[in-house]
């Protein structure tokens, strides 16, 4: 019988007073027991809304079952057939606008916890089995072909991990010392631990995923030396460069992009410093710019850095901050100061450049924007002072032109990104096709991965019609 | 893993390495440089290459222990392995079509003005090479300075090898007698900025590479930035190499010294802090 209680089983996470101070992570997961008991609100409807939900077509109502049953094992094997970075997903998905948007439940109280139950299944599968991945290989035994994917993050893993179980030969190029993209240098420690990014990288790498990190493509190598030795090549290189505001002050000491920001404190370690050597420095009074979940990111690790007062400064109101509401409701409850209708005017500094205030101006709310949401409108003369010691400055990201500069041929949109074929991910190239980000702008993890496994059916098609041919 | 293939001791805080990295040394060009990271917990540094050979596979570069990344990085030896080595990365200096030329470094910098003297010289410009170092024990590269110019002056800040004085000195007075189709200093930012200041009152050409701290190398953090003609420019991906009359240097100078506290770490490409 299914439990008909209309809220989610709760996840237990470190109290707030507590977690703001360490980087550990946030939510604890599922217990068995918990795992269960919500596997057990779903109602394992058979036209799935669910499902369609879901970028990658993980086939949610039979992990679940798996989990109802006690076969916890059998649930990841489920989630793995089609999603490559399942205890990912489980973390950072936001679930509440796909799968758990349409779920059946949530029109009368909360849907299923399919999140939960997914990073549930993942983590007892990381925890409790060693290998168990070949099955995994769906596809021909003999070598299919050869791949290159430049970009190891979620689009470039996923369309890795989906070439490799076909049975390809696929080798992802990373320009870092490591391997994940957005998720080693972008998502903190406490929302998702590296550990968990390693390991479902090694999961890939088990699949015979080959990984060359230090290798920035466009510099040591061009896409076009790349097809020369590949069958065929997906870009996956995501939106990485900061956007800044042009405001005066900007390039005092204490300002940073958020990009670098959070590469110091995820990738280099800066949050360990000195036992790690790359530095960081915080002072008391930081401004976070921006509203979204980098905004949210970066607020969060400045308050664990030791800042007192930690700002987020959006120029809309909270209606349209962009960010998850779990983002927002976690900030607040560990003391993130949202001053919402405010935009930054100027940055100050004292005689040595470094920060010592920031000058805002009140907006109110008027017609609605192309956007469709309301455009922010300055309050005329309201510009006010506030003593600050750092300017995070989190406004978004674009595409890194490195490859559209290096590569002849290549179609991009006036903004930067590739243009593709949507239906195939191909570009203006034969045989190189790309996704995520930087195809769509700053977007989510789980739509980049969407695109990564798009991209990896057309390339298993292209490569397969070539070998005829 | 990177191997250090070779390494000379130029004086008592400057090591010249050459490092096993045939992808890199295949694409390399002056002007352009790496990052690279000693071990598990170390910080990514940037350093100008210093040569490479792309027979033998190997990137050469010299660098000053500052920090406690060069420092750590000095102590490797012969037979070592550098955990990572990135590049090349940066956009290349544009030496072509100058007829004469004077290359300026100032201490360290002068290992990253060295070969693009060379490269000047090889493609038939007439070069004259100023080198400023503090004393006489920290000139590095004379011989093979001497070989690739028509003229080498070097001073020291102290007299100690004879021409006492700044690198600016020497540029004024041969600027008296002679011009140039273009300048390139690389060295301090006080230095880089005087030299500027120079050239833009004779009207000459003047190339600076600009040595910031930064992270990644590929455009992604912006700790690199710095103001160019009124615009801001990220170093790594827009440089190193840049006008030497639109470079705010005082600006620049400001953020270098931005985490000159936690312990001099020698975040900073080049790593050159002394002329």
């Amino acid at each position: 019988m299914a439990d008909m209680s209309k809220q989610k089983y709760k996840m237990p996470e470190q109290e707030p007073e507590i977690r703001n101070r360490n980087f550990s992570e946030v939510a604890l997961g599922y217990t068995e027991e918990l795992a269960i008991k919500e596997a057990l609100r779903c109602l394992d409807c058979r036209h799935m809304p669910c499902v369609k939900g879901c970028p990658v077509n993980v086939d949610i109502p039979g992990f679940i079952r798996c989990i109802k049953d006690g076969e916890f094992e059998g649930a990841y094997q489920v989630l793995a057939r089609t999603n490559s970075l399942p205890a990912v997903c489980g973390r950072v998905c936001p679930q509440e606008t796909q799968c758990e948007e349409l779920c059946v439940r949530a029109l009368k109280g909360e849907s299923v916890g399919i999140g939960r139950l997914e990073r549930f299944a993942a983590d007892w599968h990381m925890e409790h089995s060693q290998g168990m991945h070949e099955h995994l290989m769906t596809g021909q035994t003999a070598v299919a072909g050869k791949v290159a994917v430049v970009g190891a993050g979620p689009a470039g893993l996923t369309c890795a991990g989906d070439l490799a179980k076909l049975g390809y030969n696929v080798t992802v190029f990373e320009a870092f010392h490591e391997p994940g993209g957005v998720l080693t240098y972008g998502i903190p420690e406490f929302r998702l631990p590296k550990s968990i990014v390693k390991k479902e990288i090694s999961i890939l790498e088990e699949l015979g995923v080959e990984v060359r990190v230090n290798m920035v493509i466009g510099k040591i190598l061009s896409v076009e030396e790349l097809l020369l030795e590949y069958d065929a090549v997906f870009i996956g290189t995501g939106a990485g460069l900061p956007r800044f505001m042009n405001i005066p002050g900007e390039n005092l000491n204490g300002v940073y992009s958020a990009n670098e920001f959070l590469t110091r404190i995820n990738l280099m370690k800066a949050y360990k410093f000195p036992e790690f050597d790359t530095p960081i420095k915080i002072g008391r009074n930081v401004a976070v710019v921006g509203g979204g979940n980098v905004a949210m990111d970066a607020a969060r690790s400045a308050k664990r850095l030791g800042a007192e007062n930690v700002y987020i400064i959006y120029r809309r109101s909270e209606e349209e901050l962009p960010a998850r509401l779990e983002e927002v409701h976690h900030a607040k409850e560990e003391g993130i100061i949202f001053r919402l209708l405010e935009n930054p005017v100027s940055i100050r500094g004292d005689e040595k450049g470094n920060v010592v205030s920031l000058e805002c101006i009140r907006m109110e709310l008027g017609e609605p924007d192309s956007s469709g949401r309301r455009r922010p409108v300055e309050v005329a003369g309201s510009e006010f002072m506030t003593d600050m010691d750092t300017v995070i400055i989190a406004i978004g990201q674009t595409p890194n032109p490195l490859i559209k500069d290096t590569t002849g041929g290549l179609r991009t949109a006036r903004w930067g990104g590739i243009i593709v074929d949507e239906e195939t991910m191909e570009t203006s190239i034969k045989g190189v096709y790309a996704g995520g980000d930087i195809v769509t702008g700053a977007a989510t993890v789980i739509l980049a991965m969407g695109a990564g496994k798009k991209a990896a059916e057309s390339i298993d098609r292209y490569i397969k019609e070539k070998n005829k041919g | 893993m990177y191997r250090i293939l070779e390494k000379k001791i130029l004086n008592d805080t400057v090591q010249m390495m050459k490092v096993e990295a045939p992808l890199i040394a295949k694409k390399a060009r002056p002007g352009q440089f790496i990052i690279l990271r000693i071990d598990e917990t170390g910080e990514r540094i940037p350093l100008t290459i210093a040569g490479f050979d792309r027979e033998a596979g190997t990137i050469t570069i010299i660098f000053q222990m500052v920090g406690k990344t060069t420092m750590k990085l000095g102590t490797l030896e012969e037979g070592d392995y550098i955990k990572d080595f990135v590049g090349p990365l940066g956009k290349a200096s544009e030496l072509e079509g100058y007829k004469s030329a004077c290359v300026i470094g100032g201490g360290l910098g002068t290992a990253i003005a060295f070969p693009q003297a060379r490269e000047l010289f090889e493609l038939g410009a007439d070069v004259d090479i100023i080198a400023g170092f503090r004393s006489k024990d920290l000139i590095i590269l004379e011989d093979e300075m001497k070989k690739t110019c028509r003229s080498l002056y070097i001073t020291t800040d102290d007299g100690s090898n004879g021409r006492k004085g700044f690198v600016t000195d020497v540029l004024r007075e041969l600027l008296k007698t002679r011009t140039y189709d273009v300048v390139i200093a690389i060295g301090p930012l006080v230095m880089m900025k005087f030299v500027s200041a120079i050239t833009r009152e004779a009207g000459i050409k003047t190339i600076v590479s600009m040595n910031s701290v930064m992270v990644d190398g590929t455009g992604m953090c912006g700790g690199c930035r710095l103001t160019v003609g009124g615009e801001t420019k990220f170093a790594c991906v827009d440089g190193p190499d840049f006008d030497g009359h639109l470079v705010d240097f005082d600006e620049a100078i400001m953020r270098s010294a931005r985490y000159k506290e936690e312990e001099n770490h020698s975040c900073r490409l080049g790593g050159y802090t002394n002329g």
